[in-house]
């Protein structure tokens, strides 16, 4: 163990392996030395837990009913009540963490990659291309994400496929923007003349030389979007425009819960407890990894 | 070097912000008539019915202006849409336009009351926390904006309702005003505090006032959160600059140094994040209104959008759209205009 760590330590690294190790063992410690950070990561591993072991925490499912269990407070046998179809709502939020995490994915492997590739693609050859690209930016910019998202899903039609792909539209735009930044510092650099000299066209030159120096502030940044976007799916949700009853999807919860909400208080606190969790662990989490990644707050 | 050729300089700047505007408002236009034509539903058939004859579908295909080039039915989206009309809307029978209007003031009065919550304890707050930097109370703070970013206000209003109407019966449940006092108002303004503060009728006024208080401070937490956390970094890069140690060491008092010194300089930052979060206060009110029934825009969006109405759902975001940069671009301007350092 303690010659693991050693090696972890050692000031010359050996291989790009060793290195790559020891830059994940100095960020890690960075992130333990911030207690609110690994808080907010904690409760992301205990949500991506609940989540994968749902079938073992709730085995009866989400959608058992039992009418004669209606609206029944917290008690021992149903942690956190009933709803109003006698279903238990603890088994329901474990596999609402499903739907959750399964949203936020998404939206985050369609944004990401949409975001980088019109960023570096913008800023790497300026001009017409980053003017236009970036035009473009600065009009999904220029709605509100929750109105955007909104008015995508009218188009669409309600249902749990539509709201990722119109969170994912409003979620690329920011992202698109930082990477242009970045690559704009990137780009004027020794390497990149190095690589160009060598005979690398553009498409090389973006994915190999590019995209791997924005990947880290752009994981900071969908991270700490992510509160935003799991707040906007909840509110589509609530909305009846996200995922569909049953669906145990938090923020349909919410709405579901609402008519018999002013007798059985637990049916509305529940689940929007478990979004105010959610949301704030990536926010902690994210400003934690904001200074693990980004060397220049070190 | 300004000077000499200001004018032209103001000229140029001015038209280059025109043109950005225009570009800005097509982009709006072009985004919303897109999604208008996402619809995967014939828009001719949801009208016309699965029944209908070939000569009563093209007659209605026609009517809509379907069988029209797309850019042709792009310049007649923006014609309508331009001409302040907005086309009717088919949940409520009448124009969009006419629609907003009515709504309008209800979502400008929540809003202003939100506003003034986020600046009133956001402001201050921010200024303490900054002062007093990694203090209790600035942990305080900090904790109070992170719970503003992180919680659905949506659920925040959910959960008000039950503790403050429900169970300890101290505010107004939804609407803006108890079923008994409605018509009770001759709408001028259509502010209903302003309306019944100007009639001299109080009893309404404290009834809108119990109905606004909690979806305007719900709404204004939000803002709060956003206003504290730009107060405080504000504050503390004025703080750290050497004009302040040496008002200190003239012998200035802290907090006059703080008031006379640091915050005049802040003022005119500060005043370009209100107008944002004014701006993002639209954004909140959609779930706020619709959780307080509160008939507003956010409301009027969300009916709409449930009762399938695309003409008024665009228009509603379009009109969105254009407030939010407008907004951005007044914050823009008074930058511009208040800062002397940006001339």
């Amino acid at each position: 163990m303690s010659t693991a760590r050693t090696w972890l330590r050692a000031e010359v690294t050996t291989s790009p392996l060793h290195a790559r190790l020891q830059r994940g063992y100095y960020g890690w410690l960075r992130l333990r030395s911030n207690p609110l950070a690994f808080a907010g990561f904690l409760i992301l591993i205990g949500l991506v837990l609940v989540a994968a072991l749902a079938p073992v925490i709730a085995p009866l499912g989400y959608n058992e009913q039992s009418l004669a269990m209606r609206l029944k407070a917290p008690s021992a046998e149903h942690w956190f009540g009933t709803d109003e179809l006698g279903r238990d709502i603890f088994a329901r939020i474990v596999w609402g963490a499903r739907i959750t995490i399964y949203i936020s994915t998404l939206v985050a492997v369609i944004a990401a990659p949409i975001g980088l590739a019109v960023g570096t693609t913008a800023g790497y050859f300026g001009g017409w291309t980053d003017t236009v690209l970036m035009r473009i930016n600065d009009m999904f910019l220029s709605f509100p994400g929750l109105i955007l998202a909104l008015g995508f899903v009218a188009a669409l039609g309600p249902g749990i496929g539509n709201a990722v792909i119109a969170i994912a539209l409003t979620a690329w735009p920011p992202i698109a923007r930082l990477a242009r930044a970045e690559t704009l510092t990137i780009r004027a650099s020794d390497y990149i003349a190095a690589v160009r000299i060598q005979g690398a066209g553009p498409l090389r030159i973006i994915l190999r030389h590019i995209v791997p120096m924005c990947v880290p502030s752009v994981v900071v940044r969908v991270t700490l979007n992510m509160a935003g976007i799991i707040l906007t799916a909840a509110g589509l949700g609530f909305l009846g425009l996200g995922a569909q009853p049953p669906t145990p999807e938090w923020g349909a919860m919410l709405s579901t819960g609402r008519q018999n909400m002013l007798g059985a208080w637990w049916i509305a606190a529940v689940p929007g407890c478990a979004i105010l969790l959610t949301s704030l662990a990536f926010n902690l989490f994210g400003d934690g990894l904001r200074d693990v990644l980004d060397p220049r707050s070190e | 070097m300004a000077r000499p050729n200001g004018a032209a300089g103001w000229l140029v700047a001015a038209l280059r912000q025109a043109g950005s505007v225009a570009v800005t408002l097509f982009g709006l236009l072009a985004i919303t008539f897109f999604m208008g034509r996402m619809l995967p539903i014939d828009p001719v058939i949801a009208i016309v019915g699965e029944q209908a004859d070939k000569a009563t579908y093209d007659m209605v295909h026609h009517q809509l202006g379907l069988d029209k080039p797309l850019v042709m039915q792009f310049l007649l989206f923006v014609r309508d849409m331009l001409s302040g009309e907005f086309g009717d809307a088919l949940f409520t029978g009448n124009k969009v336009a006419v629609d907003l209007g009515r709504v309008f003031p209800a979502t400008i009065e929540l809003a202003t009351f939100a506003i003034l919550i986020g600046v009133g304890i956001g402001v201050p707050l921010g200024v303490l926390a900054a002062v007093y930097r990694g203090s209790p109370l600035d942990h305080i703070a900090r904790f109070v904006g992170l719970l503003g970013y992180s919680s659905p206000t949506f659920w925040l209003g959910l959960m008000g309702l039950i503790v403050f109407y429900a169970m300890l019966h101290l505010v107004g449940g939804p609407g803006r005003l108890d079923v008994s006092f409605i018509d009770d108002i001759e709408p001028r303004t259509g502010l209903l505090l302003l309306d019944a503060a100007l009639e001299g009728n109080w009893e309404v006024f404290r009834n809108a006032l119990s109905h606004i208080v909690l979806p305007g401070s719900i709404l204004g937490y939000a803002s709060l959160a956003y206003i504290s956390r730009m107060t405080r970094s504000f504050m503390l890069e004025q703080l750290g600059q050497d004009y302040i140690i040496a008002a200190r060491a003239k012998g200035m008092s802290r907090w006059r140094v703080v008031r006379r010194h640091a915050f005049r300089n802040i003022r005119v930052q500060l005043l370009t994040v209100i107008a944002l979060a004014y701006a993002f206060l639209l954004e909140g009110a959609v779930l706020t209104e619709t959780v307080f029934a509160w008939p507003g825009f956010g409301r009027y969006l969300t009916s709409g959008l449930l009762a399938g109405d695309m003409n008024a759902v665009l228009a509603c975001v379009l009109i969105i759209g254009i407030i939010f940069v407008s907004l951005n671009l007044i914050a823009d301007a008074l930058y511009r205009l208040l800062d002397p350092r940006t001339r």
